[in-house]
């Protein structure tokens, strides 16, 4: 596949506005449909797409399995850190409102970070369920 | 001083945590003489956190927490009682004690890229079942399921034995059978009460005027998470999956998976639907009593027939889950007193003795009974461990397992079923059958040439090991304190709805 020239053209000119297009569905979450899981998917479908066009190899450059490997617990980490620093302010685990000067303020900065953790875990994941299937390592 | 008060404050939410947080931390450091330490400290936080909370419902009651500071019928509550106090214990404890005993077993049985991510697993599986057992919301109890779920899945396919790979399929599709049958049940309730917090569903339930959605709820929630705790006839995955998981893996998932799943049983026949409600022409307790003797009988029956000690031994779990349902399906104090404490001393005499098999596997290379042969003379102390644990399996007086089928015996006559009282004796019999082989190859015969080249199992291993074979044998001499704990939770689970 890698010599057909409609499919590369057209994948550089899909890859850009697709990752684009995840961070507007990961920031725009607070107001309208979107959030964290949905932007990781459509990210995560960039750089499948990548990967399909390029090959594994070429993918593994731009995104490594180590890397990979490192940002799924990471984004875990991220969520449940927002946490603790709620308990560390004196509210309970994940309680939104003491993270800034007002619950509302708080509330949206947490929602901002959560999903942000969510983003890392979503896209990191669905790379390694793709490059576990697209790879034949020897187990 | 007010720190104390801080973090106690926090309690709940950090038994759960401390064991997310370390296999957050295992899987990003992923360095093998990192993971150990970090999982034995993230599982000792927990523990003692669970050793504070005990001992703070004792004298407070009902403690609440509040995740993320939302009202009970909006967000998730943890609620922690007499009932999972228990568990919480337990869990925490067995958990500990498997860790420290997981290092030289990991290590020799797990190729070492894979060690960190075996630590994680653990921690994970450690933090999804304290999660089920804490949390006071159905959906919530079905996330951790979840979690506890996919951690045991994956735990059982690093077994190194290439079936190990079918017994996780295997137990991956039954498991997920059981988690959509919960989630569905669970599903049923929301449509009919509008809220998923246990506490408010009880108090809501009086209220359904239709009970057709209620029946089919409690159906599909039962059978879910019968599935889940191997009740007889749904057992066909657990031998396998303890057979063929890794040692550390099958002693935590033997000792503390089915009864949690136990556990989340008693919540929900006692403190939602109440045991005495008919699902339609059947009642639940009769139900429950034929299962549960089928389980003592056919179960203790095709353990004698096992070949492999760990294959054995999952058969006579399932023989001891259904004692504990058993007790539960007589729903009088002794009864459910007695299946509390066959929860606890189970899992501590099922973790020895698996523990015991994981130290012979390591000197010997296998857990097959006839390599087994004359063990005692060279791997003595793993041997006394491993024969105490099988004592307290039969029930003989002075073990943990004669105090807790004493209460079932006595359950069964405060409830005018003396014939259940004989049942439970006869079937103890059979239990002496599949000990009694053990031991006989373990002390009595000739040592094979694997067992004559064994060496005594490593310190790091043989503590934990003795020191749940010494419980068992603490418990059976001096009960007060698990009969004090279990005793509480069976009055808690009775008070809960008369």
């Amino acid at each position: 596949m890698r010599r057909d020239i409609v499919l590369r053209v057209a994948a550089k000119f899909i890859m850009a506005p697709l990752i684009l297009f995840a961070l507007y569905v990961q920031f725009h979450g607070d107001y309208g449909p979107g959030g964290g899981f949905q932007a990781g998917v459509i990210a995560a479908a960039g750089v499948i797409l990548y990967a399909i066009i390029n090959g594994l190899g070429a993918a593994q450059r731009l995104v490594s399995m180590a890397l990979v490997e490192r940002l799924i617990p990471a984004g875990v980490l991220v969520y449940a850190s927002v946490g603790l620093v709620s308990m560390a302010l004196g509210g309970n685990f994940l309680d939104y409102n003491p993270l800034a000067h007002d619950p509302v303020h708080g509330q949206e900065w947490g929602v901002f970070f959560v999903e942000a953790g969510v983003f890392l875990t979503v896209f990191s994941s669905m790379i390694a369920i793709y490059y576990a299937f697209a790879s034949r390592r020897a187990s | 001083m007010s720190l104390i008060a801080a973090v106690d404050q926090h309690l709940p939410v950090i038994i759960v945590l401390a064991p997310l947080l370390g296999a957050l931390l295992v899987a990003l450091i992923r360095v093998e003489i990192a993971s150990w330490p970090i999982a034995v400290i993230a599982a000792l936080v927990s523990a003692m956190a669970a050793f504070r909370l005990v001992f703070g419902v004792e004298t407070l009651g009902v403690v609440s927490y509040r995740l993320g500071g939302f009202a009970p019928d909006l967000g998730i509550e943890y609620r922690v009682d007499a009932v999972n106090a228990l568990v919480l214990l337990l869990v925490t404890g067995i958990s500990l004690a498997t860790l420290v005993y997981a290092r030289r077993s990991v290590a020799d049985e797990i190729d070492s890229g894979r060690v960190p991510w075996f630590y994680a697993m653990m921690l994970v599986a450690m933090s999804g079942l304290l999660g089920m057992a804490i949390t006071g919301d159905a959906f919530n109890a079905f996330v951790f399921l979840e979690i506890s779920s996919l951690s045991t899945y994956t735990l059982i396919a690093l077994g190194r034995d290439r079936r190990a790979l079918v017994a996780a399929y295997q137990y991956l599709i039954v498991g997920t059978i059981g988690a959509t049958f919960y989630v569905i049940g669970v599903g049923l309730l929301y449509l009919s009460t509008g809220t998923l917090n246990l506490a408010l569903i009880i108090e809501r339930l009086p209220d359904v005027t239709s009970p057709r959605a209620l029946i089919a709820a409690e159906a599909f929630i039962l059978v879910g998470i019968a599935l889940k705790l191997a009740l007889f006839p749904l057992h066909a995955w657990l031998p396998n999956a303890y057979g063929y998981a890794p040692s550390a893996a099958t002693v935590l998932i033997a000792s503390t998976a089915t009864k949690v799943a136990v556990y989340l049983m008693a919540r929900f026949l006692f403190g939602v639907f109440g045991i005495h409600v008919e699902l339609g022409p059947v009642s639940v307790t009769g139900v429950l009593i034929v299962l549960s003797l089928g389980a003592m009988f056919v179960a203790s029956a095709a353990a004698v027939f096992q070949r492999d000690v760990k294959r054995l031994l999952a058969f006579s779990s399932v023989a001891q889950i259904g004692y504990i349902t058993l007790g539960l399906a007589l729903a009088n104090p002794a009864g459910l007193t007695g299946a509390f404490l066959h929860i606890v001393n189970h899992a501590l005499m099922k973790g020895a003795a698996f523990m015991a098999i994981g130290a012979v596997l390591l000197r010997c290379g296998s857990s097959r009974l006839d390599d087994l042969a004359g063990i005692g003379r060279t791997m003595p102390a793993t041997s006394v461990a491993l024969t105490i644990a099988g004592l307290g399996l039969i029930g003989v007086p002075g073990t943990s397992g004669f105090v807790s089928k004493w209460y079932l015996v006595l359950g069964a006559f405060d409830d005018g079923k003396g014939w259940l009282a004989f049942l439970i004796v006869a079937s103890s019999v059979i239990a002496v059958l599949y000990v009694g082989r053990i031991l006989e190859v373990v002390w009595f015969r000739e040592p094979s040439k694997t067992a004559l080249a064994a060496r005594e199992a490593p310190l790091g291993m043989l503590l934990p090991t003795l020191l749940l074979a010494g419980l068992t044998i603490l418990f059976g001499i001096d009960a007060e304190f698990p009969a004090r704990l279990a005793g509480a939770a069976a009055s808690a689970l009775l008070g809960g709805r008369p």
